[in-house]
């Protein structure tokens, strides 16, 4: 065996080390304090700079104009608003519509993401070939044109409110949205609630009980009967004994619209769906790479233990997929939240759409606006990835 | 410019920095060989390109007087399309000189976006635009009703306060452009699209069936519409806000782009004043002498450019109204030029 010279070690990154101060004592340091003093000169300019032109031009500068009327409207609103409410109001108007649409998004995101991935890896030909299909043509469509699909060329399609499509005259569909019936509690409601908690906590006991049966003594208890009579049967006699917990305030077409009922808008619904729609196309991708990545031996030995494929998918592969999958998957829902800011394009009264549009059209606050936009969407995506991150950590942890 | 620095470009502020606070608007223009002109996405009768990709309408006819003012030459203009919620940073950040699309002027807009209007260009009104088929002859009928509206315009408050004010329940739905805003309007989504009165009519170009579609009457607000220009250069001020009296005054004066010739020649001292045969009024502005000669030359008097853009020379075929001259029942007016 012929034994060749050893190269003597590159250089390089040693010197870049050095350079960059890393162990080379004062001449690295003195950089270092250069650069930083370099970077807060820069940001002083900017500031200074930005502050004189706008002193020169006689622009407002400030956050007063928060405290403003805002006296325009918005079509969906979590919290109470009205037209004579501030602006800082219409910021928690939208930040509240970005939040709900990322939240709702990002769960039936993940909940297809998770069904496609598994139905490629399928032995069933068919299944593997349609999620496969699913995947190709919705990653390379443009997410904005999709979202404009739904708007313009799905929901669009839905008769006007006077030829809605009604199930039992009290749901309806139309081209206005889809209207409910709306819940109002009673005396009821309360004793309601706490039946269905107590079932909750009982069944989860329940189910904790026999996990550890299965763990000390490897019996297996079946639980989930008695879950399911507990869950319905609590609320249920909470109910004949208490009256019912809520009446429904059906919505009757009033004028050109329906009036009471709870309404869902057809922007929320087309935003969401295509976002969704969307991103689970890429978390597919991220899924089945994680699953492919645990070595087949795994399965072969989960099986050997009688477990059934589920099982085995369940307990042993998902687990250690999750470690690959989970970055990828925070960037996707990263991803997500911020293509919800495309909200605009189809009137849904998103964070851009009411805040860095309406608000700062009417008060061309530009700096101030976009700074405090920036800031809110950068302090999503940081809370997002350290739940994630937190997540990623006690999935290790429980690995050990 | 009190700082000068580099690495601003980079920044936030870059826009800000570029041309802010100079005095030198005219000197740019010039140094540059174009003007840059704010317009919107597609107005007709206002600004909009034709198939050739020329821009025409009333609100482009003023930049048009201004390039011919300066450089006598109507072309040298880069237009600048831009979103009713991206109109006024681009003026303040220095990206057009001056920004001339469909702007209602309002006290809040005059003081706090640091710039100025420089005078009425349409005076306008908001409306309300709905199918004929919804049987709707008031806008007092429209409780309930979902309505369609561009984000970013003072037409979103006039909105909210109609409403209030007449105890009507409504539901707004905003969109960026108005393209979005009209299309949703035609699928059904909304039961009225409101705008200012001369932008329904030219909307109502853009659907499929136009004739299925009313304007109701009622107008519920006033809506003046005029340039703007940044603050701090008055001599800017002055040359885009006496371009506008020029064509004003051209009409009440009779000069039109047929007699512009003829009428240089005239003896009547009035005339002579204006057509820079008599006095320097236009090198007072930083233009030259013959400034109104090229300026009627180049897009005629108001009401030729009136009547070719969204009067009866056009498809919108709206009637002058308000914005006839003084003299002939209108309220377009303008300083003496002297």
């Amino acid at each position: 065996m012929a034994i060749e010279p050893r190269k003597p070690p590159s250089q390089f990154i040693p010197k870049l080390q050095r350079t960059l101060g890393g162990r080379a004592g004062w001449s690295g340091f003195a950089l270092q304090l250069l650069f930083v003093a370099a970077l807060a000169w820069i940001s002083y300019e900017i500031v200074a700079n930005a502050r004189a032109n706008l002193q020169a031009q006689r622009i407002t500068a400030g956050f007063g104009f928060l405290a403003n009327n805002a006296g325009f409207d918005v079509s969906q609103s979590l919290i109470p608003y009205s037209g004579s409410d501030p602006y800082t109001r219409v910021f928690f108007v939208g930040l509240l519509n970005t939040l709900l649409v990322s939240v709702i998004g990002i769960f039936f995101a993940t909940l297809i993401g998770f069904i496609v991935a598994l139905g490629r890896l399928s032995p069933n030909w068919l299944l593997s070939r349609v999620s496969g299909g699913y995947v190709e043509l919705i990653r390379n469509l443009p997410v904005l044109f999709q979202i404009l699909f739904w708007y313009l060329a799905v929901l669009a399609a839905l008769p006007n409110p006077r030829q809605s499509i009604s199930v039992f005259d009290s749901f309806f569909l139309s081209n206005r949205g889809l209207v409910i019936p709306k819940p109002i509690g009673t005396p009821g409601f309360e004793p309601f609630v706490a039946a269905l908690l107590l079932a909750v906590i009982v069944a989860i006991a329940l189910w904790r009980y026999a996990r550890r049966q299965l763990f000390d003594s490897g019996k297996v208890i079946k639980v989930w009967p008695y879950a399911l009579g507990l869950v319905i049967g609590l609320p249920l006699l909470s109910a004949l004994i208490f009256g019912l917990p809520v009446t429904f305030e059906v919505p009757v077409l009033k004028g050109f619209n329906f009036a009471g009922g709870s309404r869902v808008i057809p922007e929320f619904v087309a935003l969401t769906l295509a976002l969704s729609t969307y991103t689970a196309a890429f978390i597919a991708e991220i899924v089945r790479a994680g699953i492919l990545s645990v070595h087949r031996g795994q399965m072969e030995a989960g099986s050997s233990l009688g477990l059934q494929r589920g099982s085995v998918l369940r307990l042993i592969v998902i687990p250690q997929a999750m470690r690959v999958i989970l970055p990828p998957l925070t960037n996707q829902y990263l991803n997500l939240t911020k293509n919800s800011s495309l909200a605009v394009a189809i009137g849904y009264p998103d964070l851009v759409s009411v805040f860095a549009g309406t608000t700062l059209s009417q008060t061309g606050q530009a700096i101030e606006i976009i700074g405090i936009t920036m800031g809110v969407y950068l302090l999503i995506s940081l809370v997002t990835s350290a739940i994630m991150s937190f997540y990623g950590w006690r999935i290790n942890r429980s690995m050990g | 410019m009190k700082r000068v620095s580099l690495v601003v470009t980079l920044a936030l502020a870059a826009g800000l920095t570029a041309q802010a606070a100079s005095a030198q608007t005219l000197k740019t223009v010039k140094d540059r060989g174009q003007l840059s002109c704010g317009v919107s996405q597609g107005l007709p009768g206002f600004s909009t390109p034709d198939d050739k990709g020329n821009w025409t309408g009333l609100d482009v006819d003023i930049c048009r007087a201004i390039a011919a003012a300066i450089f006598n030459d109507a072309s040298k203009i880069k237009f600048v399309p831009l979103s009713a919620k991206d109109r006024f940073t681009a003026l303040q950040s220095g990206e057009i000189d001056v920004l001339s699309r469909n702007t209602t002027w309002t006290l809040s807009r005059d003081t706090s976006l640091g710039a100025n209007f420089t005078g009425v260009t349409y005076y306008d009104g908001q409306g309300f635009l709905v199918k004929k088929s919804l049987k709707v002859n008031s806008a007092l009928e429209l409780n309930s009703a979902s309505v369609c509206v561009q984000t970013g315009t003072t037409t979103e408050q006039n909105l909210a306060d109609y409403f209030k004010g007449n105890n009507m329940k409504y539901e707004v739905i905003a969109f960026g452009t108005a393209d979005e805003t009209i299309k949703a309007y035609e699928s059904g989504r909304c039961d009225v699209f409101t705008s200012d009165v001369s932008q329904l009519y030219a909307e109502r170009l853009k659907l499929a069936n136009a004739a299925d579609h009313v304007v109701l009457p009622e107008v519920i607000s006033k809506e003046p519409l005029g340039p703007m220009v940044r603050h701090g250069d008055d001599q800017w001020f002055d040359i885009v806000k006496w371009t506008l009296y020029a064509m004003v005054g051209a009409e009440e004066l009779g000069v039109n782009q047929k007699n512009v010739e003829e009428m240089a020649k005239s003896d009547k001292p009035e005339l002579k004043r204006a057509m820079g045969t008599d006095g320097n009024l236009g090198e007072q502005l930083g233009l030259t002498k013959d400034w109104i000669i090229r300026i009627v030359k180049a897009v005629g008097n108001y009401g030729e450019s009136f009547e070719r853009n969204v009067g009866s020379g056009s498809k919108l075929g709206i009637a002058r109204g308000l914005n006839q001259l003084w003299s002939k029942g209108g309220i377009q007016y303008a300083p003496p030029i002297r």
